[in-house]
C-alpha cells in the first residue's frame, strides 16, 4: 500500500501562521493511546480540504487545522498535552 | 492581495455555466484525505441504518449489490474548488435503501469505515438526490475513490458523499460531522457557496 | 519574540541547473529573518485569474543577509514545480512564507556527530546542514549517506565532491551503479548504514530526508542498528510534493 502522508513537518509552516512558536518541535501525547513524541513525527494528510494529523502508533486523529479566508480553525482534541520549549 | 507570478497558469480549468461560483473545472479526478484508506473485505462489508428508535436495517455486500441498480450521471462540486462534470456511476438510490425504514428524525450522520463521518438533513438524502454507489466510470469503484462503496449525493460539496461508506444513523437532533466539526460548513450547498462555517 | 508567519514577497535572482530535472533558486526576500539548516519553507504562486496553488521546499543553505536557495526538483504532472523549473525568470516573483520548522534542524553549536541520509531530492535540507557547519567552522564530525538513482541525478555534485575535513561522503545507487562502484545496484540495507554512518555507541544525531517509503526503511534499519528514535529526525516528501 501507497503511503499517503507527510509528517508533522508539514505543519510548520499552516502553525506558524498562528502560533509565534515552533509548535512541530513541541512533544505531544495521543489522547486515544497515550505515545508521546513530536509533533514533527506525527502522520500529515491533506493539505486539502484541512491537514489532519493522526499517530503514528494508532492513526487516530491528534490535531486538525482547517484554513479558511481570514479564519483557521485548529482541533488539538486528540493531543492530551503540548510540551513547548518557551525562550525566556 | 496575492502577488502575481508572471507566467503562472496552474492546472488547466476553464468557465463553464455549469459550474457553481468558485468552482474550476478538471479533467482528472483528485484525490483528496484525511487518513489511511481503509481496505474492507466484501465479505466482511455490511451497510446499515439505524433508526432513532434503535431499529437497524441491514444489507450484506450480496443483499446490496442485488437490488435494483441506477446509472447516475452526475456533475460533482469539491469544496477545494475543483467540479467534474458528467461524472457516471452506478448503484442503489437511497430511496431503495429507505423503502422499509421507518422514521420521524429530520438528520442522518453518515459513517464510514475508517471512522469519518458526514451530517445532513434526512431529506437531502431523499427523491432521487442520493445513491450508495460501488461502480465509477464503468468499473469498480477503487479505494482511493472510496470502495467497496460511498455515498453520492452530487447536489451538496462532495466531502458529504462520504468514501467507505459503513452506514448511516437517523437522529432527532443534528450531530455534526468530521469536517463539519473542523471550520466547514454545515450544509455545503455548492450554489450558495457555503464552504466555511458562516458562508 | 518571535513573530507569526506572514507571506512575503520574493523576487529570483539567478536560477541554476542541479541535474536535468533539477534547478537551484536563488531568491530576494526583503525581511528575510535568517533560518537554521533544515527548515523549510512554503512558496505561493498566484496565477493572474488570482488562481493559487502552494508548495513546501527545503532550504538549501544558510541564508546569505535576505538571499535564500531552494532546490526544486520537476514533478511529471505537477503543478507548481514545473513552473519553478521551467518558467520563472530572473526578476519574477513568488511569495514566501518561512523559515519554518524547528525539529528538524542542525545547530551550528551542536556536538553530537552527525549522520545524514539522503533519498533523492532528500538531499536539499541535509546540504543546508552541510554547509552551516562549514560556515561556522565548526568540527563536529558528519557522514554523509545520499541514495539516488544513478549518478547523473547528483546534485550539488561538484561541491561534494571536493574533500572537506571532517565531512565522509558515502553514494548507494540505486538504478545503476557505476563501474568500479564499491556496491551494486540497489536499495538501502543494513550493511549500508552501517558502514557510512556511525556506531550507535557514538550516540549521532541522525537526519533521514526523502520519499516516504525511503525514509520509512532507513529510519527502521538505523533502530536495527541500535539508534535511539530520539536521536532519529526524519522528514518526508509526500506526494503532494509536487
Amino acid at each position: 500500500m501507497t503511503a499517503e502522508y507527510l509528517d508533522g513537518n508539514a505543519l510548520a509552516g499552516p502553525l506558524g501562521e498562528i502560533f509565534a512558536v515552533d509548535v512541530t518541535a513541541a512533544t505531544g501525547r495521543c489522547a486515544n493511546c497515550g505515545l508521546t513524541g513530536p509533533v514533527a513525527s506525527l502522520h500529515v494528510y491533506g493539505p486539502d480540504p484541512g491537514l489532519v494529523a493522526r499517530c503514528p502508533g494508532c492513526d487516530e486523529v491528534v490535531l486538525r487545522l482547517v484554513r479558511g479566508p481570514g479564519t483557521a480553525w485548529l482541533d488539538l482534541r486528540g493531543a492530551v498535552s503540548l510540551r513547548l520549549d518557551v525562550p525566556e | 492581495m496575492n502577488i502575481i507570478s508572471r507566467g503562472f497558469r496552474g492546472r488547466q480549468r476553464r468557465d463553464d455555466d455549469r459550474l457553481p461560483p468558485g468552482q474550476y473545472l478538471v479533467e482528472d479526478f483528485p484525490v483528496l484525505s484525511a487518513g489511511p484508506t481503509p481496505r474492507v473485505p466484501l465479505d466482511r462489508w455490511e451497510f446499515t441504518i439505524d433508526t432513532e428508535t434503535g431499529r437497524t436495517h441491514r444489507w450484506s455486500w450480496e443483499e446490496f449489490t442485488a437490488l435494483p441498480m441506477e446509472t447516475p450521471t452526475v456533475d460533482i462540486h469539491c469544496v477545494t474548488k475543483w467540479s467534474k462534470l458528467d461524472t457516471t456511476w452506478e448503484g442503489v438510490s437511497l430511496d431503495v435503501l429507505f423503502d422499509d425504514v421507518e422514521s420521524a428524525a429530520e438528520y442522518a450522520l453518515v459513517h464510514s469505515y475508517g471512522g469519518y463521518t458526514t451530517n445532513l438533513p434526512l431529506e437531502d438524502l431523499l427523491d432521487g438526490q442520493a445513491w450508495l454507489v460501488h461502480r465509477f466510470d464503468g468499473e469498480e469503484l477503487e479505494p482511493r475513490h472510496g470502495g467497496p462503496a460511498r455515498l453520492l449525493v452530487p447536489h451538496l460539496y462532495f466531502w458529504k458523499s462520504a468514501k467507505w461508506v459503513r452506514g448511516i444513523r437517523l437522529l432527532d437532533e443534528d450531530w455534526p460531522g468530521f469536517w463539519e466539526t473542523a471550520g466547514y460548513h454545515n450544509y455545503g450547498d455548492p450554489w450558495r457557496e457555503q464552504r466555511y462555517e458562516g458562508d | 519574540m518571535r513573530r507569526r508567519l506572514a507571506w512575503r514577497a520574493a523576487r529570483l535572482h539567478e536560477a541554476r541547473a542541479e541535474t536535468a530535472t533539477a534547478r537551484t533558486l536563488v531568491l530576494d526576500v526583503p525581511g528575510w529573518p535568517g533560518h537554521l539548516a533544515g527548515q523549510h519553507v512554503d512558496v505561493r504562486l498566484t496565477a493572474d485569474d488570482g488562481y493559487t496553488a502552494q508548495r513546501s521546499y527545503s532550504l538549501a543553505k544558510p541564508a546569505d543577509g535576505e538571499r535564500i536557495e531552494l532546490t526544486v526538483e520537476t514533478v511529471a504532472d505537477g503543478e507548481v514545480s514545473p513552473y519553478l523549473t521551467e518558467v520563472i525568470e530572473p526578476g519574477d516573483q513568488v511569495e514566501i512564507r518561512g523559515p519554518v520548522g524547528g525539529w528538524f534542524v542542525w545547530r551550528p553549536d551542536g556536538k553530537a556527530p552527525v549522520l545524514l541520509v539522503a533519498g533523492g531530492a532528500g538531499i536539499v535540507p541535509l546540504m543546508a546542514m552541510i554547509r552551516a557547519r562549514r560556515q561556522a567552522g565548526s568540527r563536529v564530525p558528519f557522514r554523509l549517506i545520499y541514495s539516488l538513482r544513478d549518478q547523473d541525478g547528483r546534485y550539488y555534485a561538484d561541491e561534494l565532491r571536493k574533500p572537506e575535513p571532517g565531512l565522509d561522503v558515502t553514494y548507494l545507487y540505486t538504478r545503476s551503479a557505476p563501474p568500479g562502484a564499491a556496491r551494486p545496484a540497489g536499495r538501502v540495507t543494513l550493511a549500508d548504514l552501517a558502514e557510512g554512518g556511525w556506531p550507535a555507541d557514538f550516540a549521532p544525531d541522525c537526519y533521514v530526508c526523502g520519499p516516504t517509503g525511503f525514509v520509512e526503511a532507513a529510519a527502521d534499519l538505523l533502530l536495527a542498528l541500535g539508534h535511539t528514535p530520539e536521536r532519529i529526525r526524519t522528514e518526508r516528501f509526500g506526494p503532494t510534493g509536487d
